[in-house]
């Protein structure tokens, strides 16, 4: 999916002048062939997460639509004051790509795992949060980055995740793709969790709670009235991600439905409210948060 | 405490009439909006007035024109003397000027991109220079003449962001870029060796790869002959560090910390000024 995106901004930025490409100190060899064959729109800067974004600003302040990509905690955690007023207070098209949403860097620690960029992100005026499930839709997606006129902010899973959606699927920001139909239960979910839900739907099939699944690829602006409508068809809506139970897609569905006086019973299957205590693999730290296909169709049956 | 000496022109009877008249702009809006920084408005007049005056190629009919040089006001709070330059030049009215910050005024207590040739809503310290490298950037890329100058405070250099864009404004060599440094030695809860020490801030710059002026910031023909002579070097981005003194010009505010932020001004006291500034 990384690998993905960042061949797309290759792609965009042959077909449009204003793309340009800003990293920061990113791994030996990233985007060469994009470096090479234009290096006046590449640059790859150094571990300057405040300035880079301003630079961005700067840019995208005269024409530029910049594509600015590094860990995701640091492109939200540590520069979050120029994501705040330079970005979204001047509202500018720069589009943040967020290496290692969740839980994927489990190995290297809780300053790696971005577990609240959603919530923080999805705060902000302006600002789009989108996490994709799968490469081919991260391929549709980002060609339909280059027209926004605000800061979108593209959350990566690790890569080689299943590709659960399909060409006719499209990409259109702000709106839900039913992956699978609801039954008595609906899974709302985002990122990779949209193949871990259709996993525990699989589990739930021959019960008597089969369950179906609505993807939300982009978190913010959340598809308010495909969530409304899914609340009216099934007895019990899940939500699923790889995220802190605060702030993230279950908070957003949450206060939907409060805001609108659905009484659809919710449970929020998420990460729980602390910084990640172990290491291991992104596997083993989902498993830990009872966030395995077998536990999220255990949870949801249960509740 | 480290004493801060003033030069020795630190009234407003060392200043001429267009100096002390763009001062009575900034009393004009502290009166009509009940508030504002002063200090810091009063420290920089000069620096906008020659760049408005003499350097800055702007259009204020058309506060758009791609090819316009770009001031940005990195201190934001000292944006009474940006409003005073912008009021003065017409891109905004006298009136705009007199309900700043009140109810539905166009200018606030730090300025916004929404106010004609406000090129970036700054307040926040620390950011101008950085989105000014993007700016510089930018220009080169579109081979536009345009240049670039960030305002920024001495107690904002305290900014760990600051010193990132530097880093990045001399990997690329942004001739066409200019840190101005307003350096009043004074920042919000005093002096500023006490609070956070710069010196010595031109080693620091040159270090960093910035071709170095300085000038007495309330000289107007020495800012002229500075500001005409940029970039100070053809392969780096210049800073030019003005030596300047908090509230200059108006003898209660002059390296006064209460004069930092000022609520309230009578009408009578505001005749007052006037008076101590025009009657100089």
């Amino acid at each position: 999916m990384r690998e993905t995106s960042l061949k797309m901004v290759h792609e965009l930025a042959k077909k449009d002048p204003r793309v340009v490409f800003v990293g920061s100190d990113l791994g030996a060899g990233a985007l060469d062939a994009m470096r090479k064959e234009m290096p006046e729109r590449f640059y790859m800067e150094g571990v300057s997460e405040a300035a880079i974004i301003g630079m961005a600003a700067g840019l995208a302040m005269d024409g530029y639509i910049p594509y600015v990509n590094t860990i995701a905690t640091f492109i939200t955690r540590r520069c979050y004051e120029q994501v705040a007023v330079d970005l979204c207070l001047h509202n500018l098209p720069v589009r943040l790509i967020a290496n290692g949403g969740g839980m994927v860097y489990a190995p290297l620690g809780p300053t790696h795992m971005a577990i609240e960029d959603i919530a923080i992100m999805r705060a902000l005026p302006n600002m789009s949060v989108v996490a994709v499930a799968d490469a081919e839709e991260m391929k549709r997606f980002m060609a339909a980055t280059l027209d926004h006129p605000s800061p979108i902010y593209i959350r990566l899973a690790k890569g080689g995740d299943p590709v659960v959606t399909r060409p006719e699927h499209g990409f259109t920001l702000g709106k839900a793709i039913e992956l699978k139909a609801p039954g008595r239960i609906g899974f709302i979910t985002t990122g990779v969790m949209a193949s871990r839900a259709l996993a525990a739907s699989e589990i739930m099939a021959k019960t008597n709670t089969p369950a179906g699944v609505l993807h939300m690829p982009t978190v913010k602006p959340l598809d308010e009235s495909a969530v409304l409508a899914l609340a009216a068809r099934v007895e019990r809506l899940v939500t699923v991600e790889e995220h802190s139970r605060i702030g993230g897609l279950g908070s957003a569905v949450s206060e939907l439905l409060t805001d609108n006086g659905v009484r659809t019973p919710l449970l929020r299957l998420a990460l729980p409210d602390q910084f990640p205590e172990d290491y291991g693999s992104q596997e083993h730290l989902l498993e830990q948060a009872g966030l395995s296909p077998a536990a999220i169709a255990e949870a949801a049956q249960r509740a | 405490m480290t004493a801060v000496v003033a030069d020795s022109s630190s009234t407003a009877a060392g200043l001429d009439e267009r100096s002390r008249y763009l001062r009575t702009l900034v009393v004009d809006a502290l009166e009509g909006g009940g508030r504002g920084h002063v200090g810091a408005a009063l420290s920089l007049i000069e620096i906008v007035r020659v760049l408005y005056d003499d350097i800055l190629k702007v259009r204020p009919a058309d506060p758009k024109w791609p090819d316009r040089d770009r001031l940005i006001l990195s201190k934001g709070h000292g944006c009474l003397g940006l409003y005073a330059l912008l009021a003065d030049k017409g891109f905004v009215t006298m009136d705009d000027l007199k309900k700043q910050c009140r109810p539905g005024a166009l200018l606030g207590g730090h300025p916004e991109i929404r106010i004609p040739g406000v090129e970036a809503s700054t307040g926040a310290l620390g950011h101008g220079l950085a989105i000014g490298v993007g700016l510089a950037l930018a220009a080169r890329m579109q081979k536009r003449p345009s240049r670039v100058f960030v305002v920024q405070g001495d107690g904002e250099s305290n900014e760990g962001s600051v010193w990132e864009a530097a880093l990045m404004a001399a990997k690329h060599r942004l001739a066409n870029l200019t840190l101005i440094i307003d350096y009043n030695k004074m920042q919000s809860y005093g002096n500023v060796p006490d609070v956070l020490p710069l010196e010595p801030l031109a080693d620091k710059l040159r270090a960093f790869g910035f071709g170095i002026a300085e000038a007495d910031g309330h000289d107007v023909a020495q800012l002229q002959r500075v500001f005409s002579a940029l970039p100070v070097d053809a392969a780096k981005p210049s800073a030019v560090i003005c030596h300047t003194v908090k509230g200059r010009g108006i003898a209660v505010c002059e390296h006064n910390a209460a004069w930092h932020h000022k609520a309230r001004l009578p009408a009578d006291q505001a005749a007052a000024l006037r008076q101590e500034l025009m009657g100089a």
